[in-house]
C-alpha cells in the first residue's frame, strides 16, 4: 500500500446538538480511489467537507502529508473540491472558469492558457472554451467542474455525489470516465455517494458509513462477499440476512435446519447473523435438500429470475438463471463458501448497524 | 374552456387603463390648446427655471441613488451571512414602515431635524456641531434615502441570497481571498439585483414632488413640483403633459438600461 | 469583532428606518398641539380621533379603497395569469411587458396619465376615478406573485384530475388554485399595502371632497398636522404588528406541531 496522505484523527462534530460524526478515525492513502458511502444523514458529506475545510469538527484532527490542517482554511488547502451539482460560476466562460484558480494564483497567462486545453482535452471537451455553463448538458457541466478542480493540481480530489443529478446511462459512462482520469492524474481521489453499484464500480477502498459511525472498511469484494454486519450486508446489494445459531466451528443451524460453513471461532451455541446473497442461493429437487420451500413470486429480470421462496417462515430471496414456477416446492441449497456469518450486535456503538427497513 | 377569452378582461383593463392614458400624455404633449400640433411644450424645458429643476432633480436623485447603494449592498452581504433562515422575517422588516403614512413618516424627519429637534439634542448633549440640513437640497437627499432605502436593499438581499453557497465554496477550494471572491463571484453574480435597485431607487426620486414639498420648504423646486403645479394649480395639462414626456425619456433610459443589464428579470423585489 | 460591527451597522440602519415611526408615535401622546415641543402625556387625541368626523370619512376611504381595489385586482390578475399560460411566448411576453408599464414607470406619470383620461372621457372625480386608479396599479403586483406559482406547477396535476373524472372547472379549483392560493394572497396584501400607501395617483385622480388618509394629511401639512393623525397611525402601526405576530406565532405552533407528529 502507498504512503499514507490523509488521517482522520478522532474526528466528531454535531449540528445544532446533533451528533453527526462521533471519534471518526480513517486514514487514506497516496494514489488511492476511497469511496464514502452510506445512507443519507450517514456523516459522508460532513467528513468530505472537513477534509476540503468548509466545516470544522468540534473535536479532533485533520492531518494531511503530516501536518495538521484542521482549522487552515480551504483556500490555503492543497486539496480540490467537485461539488454537488457543479457549482460552476455562471457568469463566466468555461475557460474563465477553469483559469479562476490559476488566476488567484497569479500564473502567467500562457501557461493557464495550456492548462485549459489540457483540461479540456483531458475531459473530452476541446473547442468549449468560449461557451457558458448554462449552455452545457448536465454531464458536460460535471466535466468542466472536474476540469476546473485539476488543473490546479492537487493532491487530492474530493467529489461530493458529482454524478447524483445524471441519468443512468450517462452515469455508467462517467463512472469509466473517472476511473481513467485518476489513472492519468495518478492522485488520490475521496469520492462520496450513497449509491452502491457506483462504489462497487470505481473504488480501490469503500467506507461504509452509517449514523456516523464507520461500518466497515474494505475492497469492493471483501465488502460485497464478506460483510461484518447486517447493515452493510443489506445496504451492498441484496441479500437474505437470516438470524441463526452457530452450533460450533463450520457448522451453522439457518431455520432449523445445519449448514456446513467455513468461519470458525464465533463460539458454540451463540446466536449470529447469517448473510447469503440471492445469487448464491442454488435451488434443487426437495429431496436433494434438509430446506424445503414454496416459490410465492417470480419476476424476470433480463439476466436472471428473481424469485421468492418461503421456507421455514422466511422469505428467501434467490437469484437463478432457471426458473421455478410459482408454487412448486423446492429445496434450498448453499455452498458453504457462501454462507457468511457475523456477529449480532451488542454494544450501543453498534446499534448503527440495524436497518431501518 | 377556452384560455384565450380568459385574458380580455385584462387586456380590456390594460388597454383602457395603461396604454390609452399614456396615449393622451402624448395627445396633450404635442398639442396646443387649439388642438394643433406643437413642439412648444417639450421644448419648454429649456427654459432656465425648468431647466434648473430638471437638472437639480437629476442630480439630486443620482446622489440618493449612490447613497443607497452604499448602505443597501453591504447591509445585503451582511443579512445574507447571518444566515438567517427567515427569509420572510427581514422582507417584513423593510415592507413594515409602508404601514405607517409615508407623508406622516416623512413629516417626521422635520421634527428630527429641526433646530431644536431631537437630532440637534443628541449633538448638543455630545458637544457636537449642530445640524441645520431642513429646508436644503440635504435634507431631500435624506428624505429620498429614508423613503427609497428598501427598494434598493430587497433586490440585492435577494440576488445575494440566490447565490449558491457552493459556488462561493469552490471559489475559497479554488485558493481565493474573501476580497477576490467578491469582486469576481459575489459582485457579478448579484449585478441583476443591483441594477434593478437603481431603477427602483432613481425612478421614485428623480419623480418626486412629495418629498421636496415636505423637506424642502417651498423655495426648493424639482421637476416633479413644476408638472404637479401645471396640473393641479396652473391647469396647463399641455405642458404638464409635455414636460412629464422629457421626463419619461429619463425614465425610459432608466428601463432600457436596466433591461440590457439584467435581461431574465432576476433581481425582482420578491 | 466582525459580528459586533455587523450588528452595529444593522442596526444604525433599522434606527434610521424606523425612528421616524417612533417619533410619530412619541408625537400621539403629545398634549402641546404643535410637534416642536413637548407639552406632556396626554391620551386626549386618541379619544378626539373617533369624533373627527373628517379623519374617520378619510380612513373609511382608504380601508374600502385598499381591500375593494386588492379583490379586483386579485381576480382580474389571478384570471390574467391564468390565461397567459396558455399563450403563445410572443403575446405573454407582450401582456408582461404591458404590465411592467405602471411598475416601473414613475406614480407621477401614471397618475396624470389616468388623471388625464377620466378628464377626456368627463368622468366624475371621486371615490369611483381612486379605486379605478387603484386597481391599475395593483394588478401587476398580483400578476408578479401569482405568475412565479403558475409557472411552478406541475401541468400533469392538472391532466391528472381530468383523468380522474374532474371537469375543467371543477380540476381548476380542486387542483390548480390550492397550489397557487398563497401566490394571491401575497399579491392581496401587496396589493392592499400598495393602495394604503398611495398618496400620489390618488392625489391627481381625487375630485374635491372626497379624501383618503394620505390626501388629508397633504392638505393639512402647511396649516399643521392634527394631532388625531398621529394617534390613527399609531393605532394602524401597532394593529398591522399584532397581526403580523399573531400569524406568526400560529404558524409557529403548526410547525411544532407538525415536527412532533413526525417524532412520534
Amino acid at each position: 500500500m502507498n504512503k499514507e496522505l490523509i488521517n482522520l484523527n478522532h474526528i466528531s462534530k454535531s449540528f445544532d446538538g446533533q451528533m453527526v460524526l462521533d471519534a471518526l478515525c480513517l486514514s487514506i492513502h497516496e494514489n488511492e480511489f476511497l469511496t464514502l458511502l452510506g445512507p443519507s444523514g450517514c456523516g459522508k458529506t460532513t467528513t468530505l467537507r472537513i477534509i476540503g475545510g468548509f466545516e470544522t469538527p468540534d473535536k479532533g484532527q485533520v492531518i494531511f502529508d503530516n501536518q495538521d490542517i484542521t482549522t487552515l482554511p480551504p483556500n490555503k488547502r492543497q486539496l480540490n473540491t467537485v461539488f454537488q451539482k457543479y457549482a460552476l460560476f455562471t457568469h463566466m466562460s468555461i475557460a474563465e472558469n477553469i483559469a479562476f484558480g490559476l488566476r488567484v494564483k497569479n500564473k502567467s497567462n500562457a501557461y493557464i492558457q495550456d492548462k485549459i486545453k489540457y483540461a479540456l482535452k483531458l475531459v473530452n471537451l476541446d473547442g468549449y472554451e468560449n461557451r457558458k455553463p448554462d449552455s452545457l448538458s448536465g454531464g458536460q457541466q460535471q466535466r468542466i467542474a472536474i476540469a476546473r478542480a485539476i488543473v490546479n493540481e492537487p493532491k487530492v480530489l474530493l467529489l461530493d455525489e458529482p454524478l447524483g443529478a445524471l441519468d443512468l446511462k450517462l452515469r455508467q459512462d462517467m463512472q469509466y470516465e473517472l476511473i481513467r482520469l485518476k489513472n492519468e492524474l495518478g492522485i488520490t481521489f475521496i469520492y462520496v455517494t450513497h449509491d452502491q453499484e457506483e462504489a462497487l464500480t470505481m473504488s480501490d477502498t469503500i467506507v461504509v458509513m452509517n449514523q456516523g459511525y464507520i461500518q466497515q472498511i474494505g475492497t469492493p469484494e471483501t465488502i460485497y462477499n464478506e460483510p461484518e454486519n447486517a447493515f452493510v450486508a443489506d445496504f451492498i446489494g441484496d441479500s437474505n440476512i437470516i438470524s441463526s445459531i452457530m452450533v460450533r466451528d463450520k457448522l451453522v443451524e439457518i431455520l432449523g435446519v445445519k449448514f456446513d460453513c467455513v468461519d470458525t471461532g464465533f463460539g458454540e451455541g451463540r446466536p449470529v447473523d447469517v448473510v447469503i446473497r440471492p445469487e448464491d442461493v442454488e435451488l434443487v429437487k426437495p429431496e436433494e435438500s434438509g430446506l424445503n420451500g414454496i416459490v410465492t413470486d417470480i419476476i424476470f429480470k433480463g439476466v436472471h429470475y428473481e424469485m421468492c421462496v418461503m421456507a421455514n417462515g422466511f422469505e428467501w430471496i434467490v437469484h437463478s438463471t432457471k426458473m421455478s414456477p410459482v408454487n412448486s416446492t423446492v429445496g434450498i441449497k448453499v455452498d458453504p463458501f457462501n454462507i457468511q456469518i457475523m456477529n449480532k450486535p451488542e454494544s450501543e456503538d453498534e446499534e448503527a448497524v440495524k436497518t431501518d427497513e | 374552456m377556452n384560455k384565450k377569452m380568459l385574458s380580455l378582461p385584462y387586456l380590456f383593463w390594460s388597454i383602457a387603463f395603461i396604454l390609452i392614458p399614456l396615449g393622451m400624455i402624448f395627445f396633450y404633449g404635442f398639442t396646443d390648446k387649439t388642438g394643433a400640433f406643437t413642439l412648444e411644450n417639450i421644448l419648454a424645458i429649456s427654459q432656465a427655471e425648468h431647466m434648473k429643476a430638471l437638472w437639480l432633480s437629476i442630480l439630486l436623485s443620482l446622489i440618493s441613488t449612490i447613497i443607497c447603494l452604499a448602505l443597501a449592498y453591504p447591509l445585503g452581504l451582511i443579512l445574507t451571512s447571518m444566515e438567517v433562515n427567515q427569509n420572510g422575517f427581514i422582507i417584513v422588516l423593510f415592507i413594515l414602515p409602508m404601514w405607517m403614512n409615508f407623508l406622516l413618516r416623512t413629516l417626521a424627519w422635520q421634527t428630527l431635524l429641526e433646530k431644536t429637534g431631537v437630532i440637534n439634542g443628541i449633538l448638543s448633549f455630545l458637544h457636537l456641531p449642530s445640524l441645520n440640513i431642513i429646508n436644503t437640497p440635504y435634507a431631500i437627499v435624506l428624505g429620498m434615502v429614508y423613503n427609497f432605502l428598501p427598494f434598493m436593499v430587497l433586490p440585492i438581499y435577494n440576488s445575494l441570497a440566490k447565490i449558491d453557497r457552493n459556488v462561493i465554496n469552490a471559489a475559497k477550494d479554488l485558493g481565493a481571498g474573501n476580497l477576490y471572491i467578491l469582486k469576481r463571484i459575489i459582485l457579478p453574480l448579484s449585478f441583476p439585483g443591483i441594477v434593478s435597485g437603481i431603477t427602483m431607487v432613481f425612478v421614485p426620486a428623480l419623480t418626486t414632488f412629495v418629498i421636496s414639498t415636505l423637506l424642502g420648504g417651498s423655495k426648493i423646486l424639482l421637476i416633479g413640483n413644476v408638472i404637479e403645479q401645471e396640473f393641479t394649480q396652473a391647469s396647463n395639462w399641455y405642458l404638464g403633459s409635455g414636460l412629464s414626456i422629457v421626463l419619461m425619456v429619463f425614465i425610459i433610459i432608466n428601463m432600457v438600461l436596466s433591461a440590457i443589464f439584467d435581461k431574465d428579470g432576476e433581481g425582482g423585489l420578491l | 469583532m466582525k459580528k459586533t460591527v455587523y450588528r452595529i451597522y444593522t442596526s444604525i440602519i433599522f434606527l434610521f428606518l424606523y425612528a421616524p415611526i417612533g417619533t410619530l408615535m412619541v408625537l400621539s401622546f403629545n398634549s402641546s398641539k404643535t410637534r416642536a415641543k413637548w407639552g406632556g402625556f396626554t391620551l386626549k387625541w386618541y379619544s378626539e380621533l373617533f369624533q373627527n368626523d373628517a379623519i374617520m370619512k378619510a380612513l373609511w376611504n382608504t380601508l374600502a379603497i385598499a381591500f375593494l381595489s386588492a379583490v379586483f385586482a386579485s381576480i382580474i390578475g389571478t384570471i390574467a395569469c391564468i390565461a397567459m399560460t396558455g399563450m403563445k411566448k410572443k403575446w405573454r411576453s407582450v401582456l408582461l411587458g404591458i404590465t411592467n408599464i405602471p411598475m416601473l414607470n414613475a406614480d407621477i406619470v401614471t397618475g396624470i396619465s389616468l388623471m388625464l383620461l377620466f378628464l377626456t372621457f368627463g368622468f366624475k372625480f371621486g371615490f369611483l376615478t381612486i379605486l379605478l386608479s387603484h386597481i391599475t396599479f395593483n394588478i401587476p403586483f398580483v400578476i408578479l406573485s401569482v405568475m412565479p406559482r403558475m409557472q411552478g406547477l406541475n401541468p400533469s396535476t392538472y391532466e391528472a384530475a381530468l383523468d380522474l373524472g374532474a371537469g375543467p372547472v371543477q380540476a381548476f379549483f380542486k387542483v390548480v388554485f390550492p397550489d397557487i392560493l398563497p401566490g394571491v394572497l401575497t399579491g392581496f396584501l401587496m396589493a392592499f399595502t400598495m393602495s394604503l400607501d398611495d398618496f400620489i395617483i390618488t392625489h391627481f385622480t381625487k375630485g374635491a371632497g372626497v379624501d383618503t388618509l394620505s390626501t388629508k394629511i397633504y392638505t393639512e401639512v402647511k396649516k399643521g398636522i392634527k394631532p388625531e393623525m398621529y394617534a390613527l397611525s399609531t393605532l394602524i402601526f401597532i394593529a398591522v404588528i399584532l397581526l403580523l405576530l399573531l400569524a406568526n406565532s400560529r404558524s409557529k405552533i403548526k410547525s411544532v406541531k407538525t415536527a412532533e407528529r413526525g417524532k412520534s
